[in-house]
């Protein structure tokens, strides 16, 4: 049995009185990729987003059940939300850079975390980041420029860069590819498959082709509940329940 | 397929006719476009006939007796002096300056934690409430203000700071501060809203705390409005008349410190234009002054505007 990186048990969630999942039992495998797939409105993105407890954002969301970090039980009064998003990177749909400079969005995580870093290292830090998700070459001669210029593609991989520099165990990734051409999804994914094995990734996606094609793992959810999650070449061959047939079929979704 | 054509061709001809016809609904569609035009244009129209008016009335001054070092250097603001008037604006120009730049350091921070608070951690009710009361305040009218400046602040100041007079600088600028500090709270708060959620959220999601998100993300992406909404703020206090008349105490005097009455340009213009005869040298002056503030406020709301389409832009 390989290391879990997260693991639920039990978890339900509300959003005020509309429960979005229901007792879901999930465990991630350490340094694979996990994907979640599943029809709009089926509670992948509200699973993962339970991860970092980013869900809390929304207001009246109530939670029972427990979910697990390398361990961690996440909803424990020791756990300090600055120190879970540390350990749990997340990527958006759209890509979201914030209105700063290339430089400074990827720096930002360790000014917030760390004590004042000198110029050298943090010239260090961002060519690391950069070059690990192969963007360096496009922008090291435009650092300084605002990172709103960038194609929606290099903000994507800018958004995943910016995660690098605190060493997260686990990148949440919420449809990556969904607002990027396909070149875009191309680039992104193969980027997504060579963090493999540093990182445990779980990715949300509408795309099954980017799941069977990018994936070690897959799960599939159906109204807020996880019904089948195996390797992703069983699930696309052999899948064991009807429901998850007719969707990767695309008899619905 | 060939045989409807034909046909559908001489019925298309007999819509088309129809459509040239100017029926009732031309004619209303022709005057509501009319009235919007009258209606966006009326601005244009009279600020530029504000303009000319008081250009006209103010350029006999400024073609005569006009002295450039007199006016602007000069406190000595004798115009019913019967011997030698003299126009010296300096005082005027320092008693305007110090009462708004007194109210708008008392209103910024007031101002940017009213927003804050609404924009970023009010509850959604909470919210709702607080802008309405905030935009409230700012439906007091001016001549309240100056009721509450001269028969609350003027005894309280006195009282608290053992001076002799309490209509003074501090008087006005804490009340005028009061006047600009919903007219600034309401436009950085629209400008706190208008920065798009991913941000924060990003923000978030990196493990920044909700004040390292505002100070990091949330207030450098809203910056232009942020500006704009104290360059209103200050134009709000350069163009208030009669609280100021009401609490400055309106002796002509370059101050010291707070503690000293000064006499606002548009207090000036309001307490003397009554008083002197159409087309003097006199009314002329005071037309003068109010060419200053004019172009003074003119080019504060146009930084404040240009400001603004800054932010649209980016």
């Amino acid at each position: 049995m390989a290391e879990l990186a997260i693991r639920t048990e039990q978890l339900s969630l509300w959003y005020g009185t509309f429960q979005a999942l229901f007792d879901v039992d999930f465990d991630v495998k350490k340094g694979i990729v996990t994907s979640l797939i599943g029809p709009s409105g089926c509670g992948k993105s509200t699973l993962l987003r339970s991860v970092n407890r980013i869900v809390e954002r929304g207001g009246t969301v109530k939670t029972t059940g427990r979910i697990e970090v390398l361990g961690q039980d996440i909803h424990a009064p020791n756990v300090e939300l600055v120190q879970l998003r540390k350990s749990v990177g997340m990527v958006f749909q759209r890509p979201n850079p914030l209105p700063l400079t290339i430089r400074d969005n990827v720096l930002f995580s360790t000014r917030l975390h760390r004590d004042r870093l000198s110029r050298a290292e943090q010239d260090e830090i961002v060519e690391k980041a950069l070059s690990t998700v192969l963007l360096w070459d496009a922008v090291k001669d435009r650092l300084d420029h605002p990172a709103r210029v960038l194609s929606l593609e290099e903000q994507q991989k800018l958004c995943i860069a910016r995660l690098l520099p605190i060493q997260p165990a686990v990148l949440l990734m919420d449809e990556p590819c969904s607002a990027l051409d396909p070149t875009g999804t191309e680039a992104v994914e193969e980027l997504i498959w060579t963090l493999r094995g540093d990182y445990t990734i779980l990715i949300v996606t509408h795309n099954m082709a980017q799941a069977r094609r990018a994936s070690d793992e897959c799960a599939f959810m159906l109204m807020g509940k996880l019904v089948e999650h195996t390797p992703t070449d069983q699930m696309f061959v052999t899948p064991k329940h009807q429901e998850t047939a007719d969707y990767i079929e695309g008899r619905y979704g | 397929m060939v045989p409807t054509q034909t046909e559908s061709q001489p019925a298309a001809a007999a819509s088309l006719e129809e459509a040239d016809r100017r029926d009732l609904d031309w004619w209303i569609d022709k005057l509501v476009e009319g009235l919007v035009f009258i209606g966006g244009i009326s601005a244009i129209v009279f600020i530029t006939a504000i303009f000319v008016f008081i250009t006209k009335e103010g350029v006999g001054f400024l073609g005569s007796r006009f002295d450039f070092s007199e006016f602007f250097f000069s406190q000595a603001w004798r115009p019913t002096s019967e011997s030698k008037p003299t126009y010296g604006a300096l005082a005027l120009i320092a008693g305007t300056a110090s009462v708004t730049g007194f109210a708008v350091l008392m209103a910024v921070p007031f101002s940017l934690g009213a927003a804050i608070y609404i924009a970023e951690f009010a509850p959604p009710k909470q919210r709702e409430i607080l802008k309405v009361l905030v935009e409230l305040l700012a439906a007091i009218p001016s001549v309240v203000w100056g009721f509450i400046g001269l028969s609350m602040m003027n005894p309280l100041i006195i009282e608290l700071f053992d001076v002799p007079i309490g209509l003074t600088v501090l008087n006005a600028g804490v009340i005028l501060g009061l006047m600009a500090a919903p007219i600034m709270t309401t436009i950085a708060e629209d400008a706190l809203k208008a920065v798009p959620d991913s941000y924060r959220e990003g923000a978030e999601a990196l493990g920044a705390t909700r004040w390292q998100t505002i100070f990091r993300v949330t207030l450098p992406a809203a910056r232009n409005g942020l500006v704009a909404a104290v360059l209103l703020g200050v134009g709000r206090g350069f163009g208030e008349t009669m609280a100021v008349l009401m609490a400055s105490g309106h002796s002509i005097n370059v101050p010291d410190s707070v503690f000293d009455s000064v006499r606002a340009l548009t207090a000036t213009i309001a307490a003397e234009l009554g008083e002197t005869a159409v087309g003097s040298e006199h009314y002329q002056a005071l037309f003068t002054l109010g060419i200053l503030l004019f172009v003074v406020t003119f080019f504060i709301n146009l930084t404040a505007d240009l400001v603004v389409r800054g932010i649209r832009k980016s």
